[in-house]
């Protein structure tokens, strides 16, 4: 069984994100990037179907600028076999990078994509969803468990009102939430050997997919300051203020 | 082989990420109960922490010093008792074998350092014998093909836990200095070998120290390292040459945490109306902390390239355990300050590893004996100058 591990260089969890100025975007310049959190899952989750048996092969796909070469080499040093490499400068709407998954989708023929259900920069949790309409395949997203046995997959999905379980068959599509797995930390020995695999370079012109966006950024903004609580003295004055002042019930 | 930049930089990351994520939210816990849990010590071999220094062909990672140091500085910036985990692997507890043993030493004992499967300690010190540490006394007597072992080490770093043990004793009783002193390589399970009850330190809590009692204890003739007596003290002072980097950048790590600590604080803390940081008494301490790190780091970065490229390291080496150990007291002490009431309690990371960070100007040689390494050797060098 082959799966595809598509993963995203995003700003690192821990930086704090600044607007620009001009409020045109995010400030990028000197801030460390590092791969998507929820990616991370999906590749440890993709090596860990390879460690069982289950994977034969796992392949790591990037889309952005030339450093996202390094986000694949972490992928790679967490035991992805090969990577591909979409180079692009510049912003990727979710369904330019679904179209384009599904391009490799029909080259590399995988039984599965694991997919981070969202990625922390632009939090749009479209990608996985979207590629699974254009290739007509199942899905199931915001994983937190999986069980693979012959061709039927099950998987227990985060909802809002708690857990649900889903049956698919391969071939398959799968978002990954937090509580699926701890991602493993790649030891040297095996960052060494990453430096070695390799990386396929495309184009989305290779991909024969058009990136003139679509969408157009109007202004980015902090969010409002947080005002402070206030106090209630009696129930009675909570449902009143709920109700005449917040209108919410 | 030298690492590329790339790679190097990507494991330093990682190691960074595995100290936040997995170390740093640990040491309260490590503190309070005097122990480091098992799933971080997994981790760490599965990292490959055990085997940095170890050579390639014996399963290790075989950083170049420079690499080592980078990688100490990156770890301890959390509580250093998780680097004493893997330390004396790393260090003094098996660079005996990598730089004196012999290939039969290398091949049964190196693997396992370098898995994480052996824990080793370096046993020097004794009950009477400490920075006089050519006047061993732990006699190793001659016995057939082998050695019989009387005598006791004290304040072994890792000796409850140990599988092996780098013992200096003495072979030549005649020769009462460094000259009688053999390095041998023991089987912990060895009959005849008694632990004393861990030692009640000050800090770094969860990691162990106790007496190594050696009462007949009979050892192979192979035990010896490299084969050859009399020449165990040399062995012992060329791991504590390469050891004292260690321990340098290590106190490096530790200062740029406790500045990390400090100026997080004074950011945070309000006095007359304003934050801590906005008092130029607060920010003296800050930029003296700074200062002094980036000192000690540059020498200890400079000593490491100049040692791989052949110089000697006896001299730089004392240099920056001494100047880095010393720098790293007045760094915690400083954190400490800038907390003010909350740097004595020990739910603030700066109280504890006050405590911590105190070892370093008193083990692999006191300050006082580094101060006599680096003086003699500028006079030996003038003496020949003069010849
Ligand atoms: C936590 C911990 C871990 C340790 N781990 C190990 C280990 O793994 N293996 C091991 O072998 N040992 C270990 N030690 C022992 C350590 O290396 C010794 O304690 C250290 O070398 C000092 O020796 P001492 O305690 O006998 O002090 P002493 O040598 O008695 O020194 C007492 C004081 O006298 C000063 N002094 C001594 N000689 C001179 C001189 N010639 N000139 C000027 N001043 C002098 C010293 O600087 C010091 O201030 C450890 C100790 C501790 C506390």
């Amino acid at each position: 069984m082959k799966v595809l591990v598509p993963v995203k260089r995003v700003i690192d969890y821990n930086v704090k994100v600044r607007v620009k100025a001009d409020q045109s975007g995010v400030d990028l310049a000197n801030v460390k990037m590092s791969m998507n959190p929820f990616d991370e899952i999906a590749v440890e989750e993709a090596v860990r179907l390879k460690e069982a048996g289950t994977a034969t092969e796992v392949i790591a796909i990037s889309m952005g600028p030339e450093q996202s070469q390094e986000t694949l080499r972490t992928a790679l040093a967490m035991g992805a076999d090969r990577a591909i490499h979409v180079v692009h400068d510049g912003e990727l709407e979710p369904l330019m990078v679904a179209k384009m998954l599904a391009k490799i989708v029909s080259e590399e023929t995988p039984d599965l994509v694991v997919l981070g259900k969202q990625a922390i920069d632009d939090d749009a949790n479209q990608t996985g969803q979207l590629l699974a309409g254009l290739l007509g395949w199942g899905q199931g997203t915001f994983i937190s468990k999986l069980k693979i046995e012959g061709g039927a997959i099950s998987v227990t999905r985060e909802v809002d009102g708690g857990l649900e379980k889903v049956g698919l068959k391969l071939p398959a599509i799968l978002t990954v939430d937090l509580r699926l797995n701890e991602p493993r930390y790649a030891s040297l020995p095996n960052i060494m050997k990453a430096r070695k695999k390799e990386i396929a370079k495309k184009t989305p012109a290779d991909l024969g997919v058009d990136t003139t966006p679509r969408l157009k950024t109007l202004k980015v903004a902090e969010p409002p300051k947080r005002q402070g609580g206030k106090k209630v003295g009696s129930i009675a004055e909570l449902v009143d203020k709920l109700h005449n002042e917040a209108g919410v019930i | 082989m030298p690492l590329d930049k790339a790679t190097l930089d990507q494991f330093l990351d990682t190691l960074r990420r595995f100290v936040d994520e997995r170390l740093i939210p640990a040491e309260a816990e490590v503190d309070a109960t005097d122990k480091v849990p098992q799933a971080i010590v997994d981790e760490m071999k599965e990292l490959g922490l055990f085997g940095l220094t170890i050579p390639e062909e014996y399963g290790g990672l075989g950083l170049s010093m420079s690499e080592e140091v980078e990688v100490a500085w990156t770890i301890t910036h959390a509580a250093p008792a998780f680097r004493s985990v893997f330390g004396t692997n790393v260090a003094i507890g098996s660079q005996g074998i990598v730089i004196d043993g012999t290939q039969e030493q290398k091949r049964k004992y190196l693997p396992k350092l370098a898995s994480g499967e052996f824990i080793s300690s370096f046993a020097l010190t004794e009950p009477d014998i400490g920075s006089d540490a050519g006047s061993v006394k732990t006699r190793a007597t001659k016995d057939g093909n082998g050695y019989v072992l009387n005598g006791a080490k004290r304040f072994i770093t890792n000796a409850p836990t140990a599988n092996v043990f780098t013992v200096m004793a003495r072979t030549n009783l005649e020769e009462k200095g460094a000259r009688g002193v053999s390095a041998f390589i023991v089987d912990a399970d060895t009959p005849g070998i008694r632990l004393g009850k861990p030692e009640n330190k000050m800090g770094q809590k969860g990691a162990h120290i106790c007496d190594v009692v050696f009462e007949d204890c009979r050892i192979p003739g192979d035990a010896l390292i490299g084969g050859l007596e009399g020449v165990g003290f040399k062995t012992a002072m060329k791991v504590l040459d390469r050891g004292r980097l260690h321990v340098a950048a290590t106190c490096c790590g530790l200062a740029d945490r406790l500045i990390d600590e400090s100026v997080n604080f004074a950011l945070d803390r309000k006095q007359f109306g304003q934050t801590i940081g906005e008092f130029q008494l607060v920010q003296a301490m800050l930029a003296d902390s700074r200062t002094e790190h980036d000192v000690a780091w540059a020498l200890v970065r400079d000593a490491a390239r100049r040692g791989e490229a052949g110089e000697p390291i006896t001299r730089l080496g004392a240099e920056a355990k001494y100047y880095a150990s010393e720098m790293v007291g007045r760094v915690a002490d400083r954190a400490v300050q800038i907390h003010g009431g909350s740097g004595y309690i020990n739910d603030y990371p700066a109280a504890r590893l006050y405590r911590d960070v105190r070892i370093y100007r008193l083990y692999e040689g006191t300050s006082q004996i580094q101060q006599l390494v680096i003086a003699r050797d500028m006079l030996k060098e003038a003496r020949s100058r003069r010849a």
